[in-house]
């Protein structure tokens, strides 16, 4: 994807920062992946983040385990230099198993990832530009009235913030096994379901 | 290298406040308000967001009670849910709550109210604290400091080491005591006892030196209101609510406090931004009710447990016949009672198989579009009214907190201090530290109990006839 910039590197002999994400692997390159610089432009772009819709930690169902905030504590973010903009974001609880609150969303994509290259249902999806692009189910509609959806929980497992969450979940309370993800992409790429 | 230490009387209460005492025609106080102006906004600031978030919202409301917001957010969840909680996970929301009890009422008795009784009243504000306390009597200070250590390490042990913890949730709890737990709790127990019995004969002595301030500090005939149990016994999460009066007489009895909104009004006041709520078959403000320690002592026959049994027995004697007890002085005593209940309670719970139990949360979606929770918080019942969505977002938020119902008995208990101290168009100085005192009595935390925007540091106000200023003194 490269969008976020968060994964921005320094290459020996190229002058501008490249997200690594993005950036093919040469023989005899030599990167830097923890500079002053990088550790600057990676507060100022996580600042942006947290400014940009509305981080409650403390009251967050992913206090504590979100991966945001643990990137905002290991850079040494400490307050946000920017004006928030408090957008008006609505939270979709119409799921009967899962809910999804934009106002924690970071755009990441995960989940329209996953939902499409490893569920393969392609319930979620981008819509939107700058500002006011966000997640959506289907054709822009309550996730609780999705016909693709399986209810596989695969999104919320893959969300890094607090953005998606099993219903019900209070503070703190979001911990996602990533490793799940893993085993079925895994199994899958050395065909392990596949009897001999 | 000298330190120095301010502390301003007024920011022993939490929060701001501001005073006008009325002075009639002839000189006399006829009336008193205690403005409350500090807001936090959170009934606005909650809607739209998933019921089952509250129990970790709306503890930040105050930092004094989280624990009582806590639980009764999960209680109204547990409404909307419209489930039966397990009952191992109602007991560790119980022994929660007692925890809550002893650390908020030996914060109150020891920290805010002890340096007052024993220092005096006309000691200067900078002494008239706990570290003056500290300097005249370690020991005491030193115990009273434990003893809150030791309900916040019942809450600690149950919900973990954060400040806010999001332990109870609707429909149960998120984890059991254990065993380790559960010892820990059992060592504090006889100095947890013994400091609840200094504190008793402070708090006799104090009596024999204090007889103008029972008479003066707050009584005055009002209803109370307070959960009792099925028998009319003290009850704290859980129960129904009962209301008494002042000659003692149930006026009203096992009332579901689901049902609040069918019994108690709640009138706005321009001059204050409080909510003030009353019972409301008797109109505001006759409906005026007082709750807390003092209300709950006044509603329960019985404390349920054989120690607080019997200073509740003493307790009654204060007045003749079946009557309540009236002076607000008296919630001082009333939470020491409490204090004793709880850990009598505490300790019963430790022997209870329940408590290290498994089955500790139900399920279920929505099943009902309003819940209400009650609980008993400290400083009085703690309502939270909860209106949701088909999916469970909140539509509508009601709080109603202790110092609101409160704040009524708040401004007669000013006045008629104010009555015995004003005289011509001066305030005292003596006055201010005993107003300061009355308003202690229910130990309010203000910054919850609010409903507007604003902010201004605690003033008196003496106020003439025809609304002129006749002086000022502020603090803070
Ligand atoms: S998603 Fe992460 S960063 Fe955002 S509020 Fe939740 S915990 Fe904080
Ligand atoms: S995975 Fe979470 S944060 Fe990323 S786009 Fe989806 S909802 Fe937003
Ligand atoms: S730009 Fe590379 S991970 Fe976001």
């Amino acid at each position: 994807m490269g969008a976020c910039r968060l994964c921005l590197v320094e290459v020996a002999g190229i002058p501008k920062l490249l997200p690594a994400c993005t950036t093919k692997v040469r023989e005899g390159m030599e990167v830097q992946t923890n500079s002053e610089r990088l550790r600057k432009y990676r507060r100022m772009t996580l600042e942006l983040l947290f400014a940009e819709r509305n981080h409650v930690c403390a009251v967050c169902v992913a206090n504590g385990h979100c991966e945001l905030q643990t990137l905002a504590y290991s850079q040494g973010m400490d307050h946000v230099r920017y004006d928030y903009r408090f957008p008006k974001w609505e939270v979709d609880d119409t799921h009967p198993l899962f809910g999804m609150d934009h106002n924690r969303c970071i755009l990441c994509s995960r989940c329209v990832r996953v939902c499409w290259h490893i569920e393969g249902a392609g319930t979620k999806n981008v819509s939107g530009r700058g500002a006011k692009a966000r997640i959506i189910s289907d054709l822009n509609q309550p996730w609780g009235t999705s016909d693709t959806c399986t209810k596989c929980g695969k999104c919320v497992m893959s969300c890094p913030t607090g953005a998606l969450f099993n219903k019900g979940s209070t503070v703190g309370e979001m911990e996602r096994d990533r490793g799940k993800l893993e085993f079925i992409v895994t199994a899958r790429e050395k065909k392990q379901w596949i009897a001999e | 290298m000298a330190q120095r230490i301010v502390i301003d009387p007024v920011t022993r209460i939490e929060g701001h406040a501001k005073i006008s005492i009325f002075i009639d025609d002839a000189g006399n106080v006829s009336d008193a308000e205690f403005h409350v102006v500090e807001f936090r906004g959170f009934e606005k600031f909650c809607e739209g967001r998933p019921f089952s978030e509250m129990p970790g919202i709306t503890p930040r409301i105050c930092g004094i009670c989280p624990v009582s917001h806590l639980l009764t957010a999960a209680k109204a969840g547990d409404a909307i849910m419209a489930v039966n909680i397990p009952p191992a996970a109602d007991k560790l929301r119980r022994l929660m709550n007692l925890g809550q009890m002893i650390q908020s009422h030996a914060l109150s008795f020891f920290h805010l109210s002890a340096p007052d009784f024993l220092l005096g009243w006309d000691t200067p504000q900078a002494k008239r604290n706990v570290f003056g306390l500290i300097a005249s009597n370690a020991d005491l200070a030193r115990a009273g400091i434990r003893l809150r250590q030791f309900g916040q390490e019942v809450i600690q042990i149950l919900g973990g080491q954060k400040i806010h913890p999001a332990w109870a949730v609707p429909g149960g709890v998120r984890s059991a005591l254990t065993e380790e737990g559960r010892d820990r709790i059992r060592a504090w127990l006889p100095e947890a006892y013994a400091t609840t019995k200094i504190a008793f004969d402070l708090f006799k002595k104090v009596l024999e030196t204090h007889k103008k301030e029972v008479e003066i500090f707050g009584n005055f005939p009002s209803l109370f209101m307070g959960l009792v149990d099925a028998d009319g016994g003290w009850e704290h999460h859980g129960g129904k609510l009962r209301f008494t009066d002042s000659s003692g007489s149930i006026i009203a009895d096992q009332l579901d406090p689901q049902k609040y909104y069918e019994y108690i009004g709640e009138s706005v006041q321009a001059s204050s931004y409080l909510k003030s709520p009353y019972y409301s078959p008797l109109g505001f403000p006759d409906g005026m009710y007082r709750v807390g320690p003092l209300a709950r002592l006044n509603v329960a026959e019985q404390m349920g447990t054989p120690k607080a049994d019997a200073e509740l027995k003493k307790f009654k004697k204060l007045t003749r016949g079946r009557n309540a007890v009236t002076s607000s002085f008296h919630y001082h005593y009333a939470r020491l009672i409490e204090i004793l209940t709880s850990i009598e309670r505490v300790e019963a719970y430790l022997d209870d198989p329940d408590m290290l139990s498994e089955d500790l949360r139900a399920d279920a979606g929505i099943n009902s579009l309003r819940g209400v929770g009650v609980s008993e918080a400290p400083r009085g019942t703690l309502f939270h009214d909860y209106t949701v969505d088909r999916d469970g977002l909140l539509k509508k938020v009601n709080l109603i907190v202790a110092t609101g119902q409160n704040n009524l008995a708040m401004n007669q208990t000013v006045a008629q201090i104010a009555r015995h101290y004003v005289r011509g168009d001066k305030i005292p100085e003596p006055m201010l530290n005993r107003v300061e005192h009355g308003i202690r009595c229910y130990d309010p935390c203000l910054s919850c109990s609010t409903h507007a925007v604003g902010q201004m540091p605690l003033h008196v106000q003496l106020i003439g006839p025809g609304g002129t200023v006749l002086h000022e003194v502020a603090r803070g």
